[in-house]
């Protein structure tokens, strides 16, 4: 389990800044007067009910979004569709499975705009996509097609994609969605090490508990950025009904944060439960 | 069996319907990666309006319906980013309308001398020495454009926004792709006939999927499956006396069909589909 630490100190100028952003689709806002900025070195979670606007917050650092008006830098640069800085690991519920690509083919995408027009890669470009899937445990699956990874293989596979192209800011859509504890677990602890060895990682979730509460920096988004900071500070119920529109209890554990839910038990014949305190777990004797 | 090779109509129809089968099949890799197989029967559809227009404008054919193609392909292409029209609707609506505009003009002027029937079923006696140099020089450009854009071609067909993120530039890719379909249904057309394409494009393709998970070797096997196809097509149709268009397509079935028993009596398919957690 990785324990959240504390955000580190600023150094130096941000890397991504979103001054007075509003953006949206067909006219119709999902982002409005968003100010954020994203430090060197940070692990960011975004958080928010579906439709909230993480996943824009994403693609408005890829420059897909069209803005209404403010700005989005990186590294004082406003933001474009050609950005070699930035990695972006997608959804893999968006991958097409059944392409024949292998883990090899999927890793030497990210290179695809070095000598762009030479239909093969060069030495260099296929030894430093080998050493990536070596860090990343797959060199030993490269040849294989990407339907026969497991979900954290598949996973680290686009992930090798990204990292291909040497970016300093890592961007995933929902890295441990889909996937089962153990996998998700891999994928947490792979990012953990990346963030450590100095990539900037912003990532999506919906996952409060088992991924969120153990990033050093969480963002609750809502049409904007309704509170961020550590999970111990933004954790509250407020905000929590603020972020979701929803009663959600704390209950603090171990050190962490955590969120928790009012229960209910569903079904004709079941009971309605109403909990007046929110039960607080003791922790094992050994623990 | 070498009686027919002493025919030059037949060598041309072969060297023809080889090339053309090849072609198909190469290009068929990226229309069927793309789920866009209903592109191949549209886009033939929309340049047999293109090719009537052409005929009564007096324009080069070629050229006439090259250029119908492509601007049906584009307009198919700008149609399916409004991502409330799925690329199937938008190949049925541009598409249908091209080739109901060459039926209207058809049935309009009166006076129409020229038949296209050859157009819409193939014919092999038709196939001219300006026919072949058509189909070399696009099956020169297809390869060429193929090799060179590698890269970018596959990036842009298994994942096209992130494709665009990575710098890929996405648009053009579309573009020479929307050209190159084009000019190869073309040339294709009085080989293969407006109604046989769409499959000539299809089943090659499939079959090399039956066959490999790697995608190059997918390219490759497709063009030869097209190419074997066209040449047996062309053959078988000498002996049965049947439209070669329509041999190709039915010899290319078979194919298919084969391959499909030959993956489900295999023990391992190429491309076990495992689950996504071990």
């Amino acid at each position: 389990m990785l324990h959240p630490g504390s955000p580190r100190p600023a150094v130096g100028p941000p890397m991504v800044v979103f001054d007075n952003v509003t953006c949206g689709y067909g006219g119709q806002p999902i982002l409005s007067g968003m100010d954020l900025e994203i430090m060197p070195g940070d692990f960011v979670g975004f958080l928010g009910p579906s439709g909230a606007g993480k996943s824009t917050v994403l693609r408005l650092i890829l420059g897909a979004v069209r803005l209404f008006s403010g700005r989005v830098l990186i590294d004082g640069v406003s933001t474009g569709p050609r950005n070699p800085r930035v990695g972006y690991v997608p959804q893999l519920e968006t991958i097409n499975w059944d392409f024949p690509v292998t883990v090899r083919e999927v890793a030497l995408m990210g290179a695809s705009m070095r000598k762009p027009l030479l239909p093969w890669h060069s030495h260099r470009q296929v030894s430093h996509a080998e050493e990536i899937m070596d860090r990343l445990g797959i060199r030993h699956l490269a040849g294989r097609h990407i339907r026969q990874l497991s979900g954290g293989e598949q996973q680290r596979a686009f992930l090798a994609r990204a990292l291909v192209s040497n970016p300093s800011l890592l961007l995933l859509d929902e890295p441990a969605a889909g996937v089962d504890i153990k996998t998700r677990d891999e994928v947490m602890h792979l990012l953990h090490e990346l963030n450590h060895q100095g990539a900037t990682i912003l990532m999506t979730t919906h996952e409060i508990n088992s991924v969120a509460a153990h990033l050093p920096r969480v963002v609750c988004l809502n049409g904007g950025v309704v509170a961020q900071g550590p999970p111990a500070e933004v954790f509250t119920p407020e905000i929590l009904s603020k972020t979701y529109g929803a009663d959600l209890p704390i209950i603090r554990y171990e050190g962490l944060t955590l969120v928790a839910e009012r229960p209910h038990t569903y079904g004709a014949t079941g009971e309605e439960h109403t909990m007046k305190e929110p039960h607080i777990p003791t922790p094992p004797p050994d623990a | 069996m070498l009686e027919p090779f002493q025919f030059e109509f037949f060598i041309k129809g072969l060297v023809a319907a080889t090339l053309a089968g090849g072609l198909c099949g190469l290009i068929g890799v990226y229309v069927v990666l793309r789920g866009m197989a209903y592109i191949g029967h549209g886009l033939s559809h929309a340049v047999f309006g293109g090719a009537v227009v052409s005929y009564v404008m007096s324009i080069n054919f070629f050229v006439g319906a090259s250029l119908w193609g492509f601007l049906s392909a584009l307009l198919i292409s700008l149609t399916t980013r409004k991502r409330v029209i799925g690329a199937d609707a938008a190949i049925g609506i541009v598409t249908t309308a091209s080739f109901a505009l060459g039926i209207a003009i058809i049935s309009a002027q009166r006076t129409f001398t020229r038949s296209f029937e050859a157009a819409l079923i193939g014919d092999i006696l038709g196939v001219q020495r300006g026919d072949l140099i058509a189909l070399a020089a696009v099956s020169i450009g297809t390869v060429f454009l193929v090799l060179v854009g590698y890269k970018l071609i596959l990036f842009t067909t298994f994942d096209p926004e992130v494709a665009r993120f990575y710098g890929v530039p996405t648009p053009w890719v579309d573009t020479a792709f929307s050209l190159v379909l084009a000019g190869v249904i073309v040339v294709s057309m009085q080989i293969l006939g407006v109604t046989m394409i769409a499959a000539a494009i299809v089943i090659p393709p499939i079959v090399a999927r039956l066959m490999t998970s790697k995608f190059s070797h997918m390219l490759l096997l497709s063009a030869a499956i097209g190419a074997f196809c066209g040449f047996f097509g062309i053959y078988i149709s000498y002996w049965v006396d049947v439209s070669s268009g329509a041999t190709i397509v039915l010899f290319a079935a078979a194919l298919f069909v084969a391959a499909m028993a030959w993956s489900a009596l295999r023990p391992r398919l190429p491309f076990p589909r495992r689950p996504r957690t071990p």
